[in-house]
């Protein structure tokens, strides 16, 4: 029950509860005590919308940054990774396997805002090794979307057998 | 040039498909939100094109054996020993088809001697008569009950046996219904059919869309195989319908008749399509668990949401299918669905396109996106109320 409420909410947010209890055969009561239970455990962490903002006026730049790390005793990954995570300007943050450490996803209204948060804020921090950026030129698929345009959306009969 | 006397009777006596004259009044209208579509709203699983794509990279653009890819039919053994324990020799007793339509026709062709009977439970599928036709034989229908949720019962099926029935189609889980047959409910037709020597070509096209329960294959049944044709494809749990890729299975007898019939037709089934069948059969499984649970939360969706508009709706347990009563309305099928069209641009089909036993009754897809079907609804609701 837990997997497929989070499946239904995954591709649509927007689903009542009544809807979700409909479509997989529960109680409402069921669903909504369920849906407490996961965004109190912070399963659910957050309802947000996904946006193709290329089709809309905002300027907006994103930077995937690979970091290399020192990993000091005592001292971790995480800590880097808090004080990395903690500006505004970071998207997200993940510990990665191979060729470096740290992979953040930095937005701006500019390329010069992102490389002026790369140069100041994110080189200096300590333990920071060093940095290597990445712009976002165009957004294909994101969260198992694929953004509209690339795909025509299959033509049907209105009537089949 | 006098074409009416030039086209064979056959073909005349047919009529035209109830299906397409709603095709043509659909087109005449603005933001129409159709719940008439008898086809899967996912395309194709990505892997399943690749492999087709891959297969046309690789020069495959000829004929095919007959029969068809032996791979394919031996991919199709597999499934049938995997999925029912039934066991058939990919080499003499499977063929790809042009989709399960082509095979019906080529079984009703190889069996039917001009007049023998074919017994028809409706609502059924809207060709079943035409080919029967088609190929010189005649139709007895039988008439099914919403109150037995459309399944065939032996008592009907016994009255309308005569000395000329020879077949019995069989289509569960059922278009237009989502009726489904389980396994003590096939057993007492097999019974009947056993008692009167009946051929059954069963249609098992809807198979894998089973909800509720398990679906039975009829040729599992005690004595059955020997006497059953088994049609299945790829169109509906593939999401494949445009591929046209469809098999029979059958004792070597009759399939080496049909063979007959196809080799001189078709030739053979398109070999892309049956490249990517082959890919659907080795790794489509778990997108066909994706697609069916959709299908199943949307059933569960539009037959609550049909239910409290007010149209009676039982519960179906298979297909992508809902046959909902539209008699607390006052209005024949035909009207229903005319009026709904034109007053609110929803598609429904009529339930007596299906048969007479259909009157009464609207088939309603829900292979459709949830937001559709809730507007769909919307809009039916709006329109009871108005009446």
């Amino acid at each position: 029950m837990r997997d497929d409420i989070l499946e239904l909410l995954k591709n649509n947010s927007k689903l009542s509860h009544e809807q979700i209890a409909t479509m997989l055969d529960l109680s409402v009561k069921e669903v909504e005590d369920e849906i407490i239970q996961l965004e109190e455990k912070n399963v659910i962490v957050k309802y947000s919308t996904l946006i193709d903002w290329d089709k809309t006026d905002k300027e907006l730049v994103s930077a995937l940054i690979d970091v290399k790390v020192t990993p000091e005793r005592d001292f971790g990954f995480d800590a880097v990774a808090k004080r990395i995570y903690k500006f505004p300007e970071v998207n997200s943050v993940h510990l990665m396997s191979g060729g470096y450490d740290l992979s953040v996803q930095v937005e701006g209204r500019t390329m010069k805002e992102v490389a002026l948060f790369v140069a100041e804020k994110l080189s200096t921090i300590e333990h920071v090794q060093s940095t290597a950026t990445h712009f976002m030129l165009k957004t294909y698929k994101k969260d198992g979307v694929i953004f509209k345009g690339e795909n025509k959306p299959a033509e049907r009969l209105v009537v089949s057998p | 040039m006098n074409w009416s006397e030039m086209i064979s009777p056959r073909v005349q006596a047919i009529p035209p498909s109830g299906i397409r004259k709603f095709f043509d009044l659909a087109s005449g209208v603005e933001d129409v939100i159709s719940l008439g579509v008898g086809e899967p709203d996912f395309v194709t699983p990505w892997h399943i094109r690749e492999a087709a794509f891959y297969s046309l990279e690789q020069g495959d653009t000829m004929y095919t054996s007959n029969y068809g890819l032996l791979e394919l039919r031996e991919e199709i053994a597999n499934l049938l020993k995997r999925d029912y324990k039934l066991e058939y020799n990919p080499k003499n007793q499977i063929l790809v088809t042009v989709g399960v339509s082509e095979a019906l026709d080529l079984a009703l062709r190889a069996l039917l001697k001009e007049g023998e009977e074919v017994l028809l439970p409706e609502p059924c599928y809207v060709s079943y008569e035409p080919s029967t036709l088609l190929a010189g034989g005649k139709v007895v229908r039988i008439k099914t009950k919403a109150e037995d949720n459309f399944k065939l019962r032996a008592k009907d099926l016994r009255e309308a046996i005569t000395s000329k029935s020879k077949v019995l189609v069989l289509c569960y889980p059922s278009n237009p219904t989502g009726a489904t047959m389980d396994k003590e409910d096939l057993e007492e037709i097999a019974e009947v059919v056993k008692e009167h020597n009946l051929i059954v070509l069963s249609d098992e096209i809807y198979s894998r869309l089973t909800y509720e329960g398990e679906h039975t294959s009829f040729a599992t049944l005690e004595g059955m195989k020997e006497r059953t044709i088994l049609f299945n494809g790829f169109s509906k749990a593939y999401a494949m319908t445009g591929w046209r890729v469809g098999y029979v299975a059958a004792p070597e007898e009759i399939l080496q008749a049909m063979m007959k019939i196809h080799q001189y037709t078709m030739l053979c089934a398109p070999i892309v399509s049956q490249k990517a069948a082959l890919e659907a059969l080795r790794n489509g499984d778990r997108e066909v668990e994706k697609m069916v649970k959709s299908y199943n939360q949307r059933r569960r969706v539009i037959v609550k949401g049909l239910n409290e508009i007010g149209l009676e709706c039982f519960k179906p347990k298979g297909s992508f299918y809902v046959f909902p009563s539209i008699k607390s309305t006052g209005l024949s099928s035909d009207e229903f669905a005319e009026r709904l069209l034109k007053e609110e641009g929803v598609v429904v089909i009529p339930g007596n396109v299906f048969g007479e036993s259909g009157e009464g009754f609207i088939r309603c897809s829900y292979a459709s996106s949830l937001d559709n079907i809730y507007e769909a609804l919307k809009r039916i609701e709006r329109f009871i109320k108005k009446l």
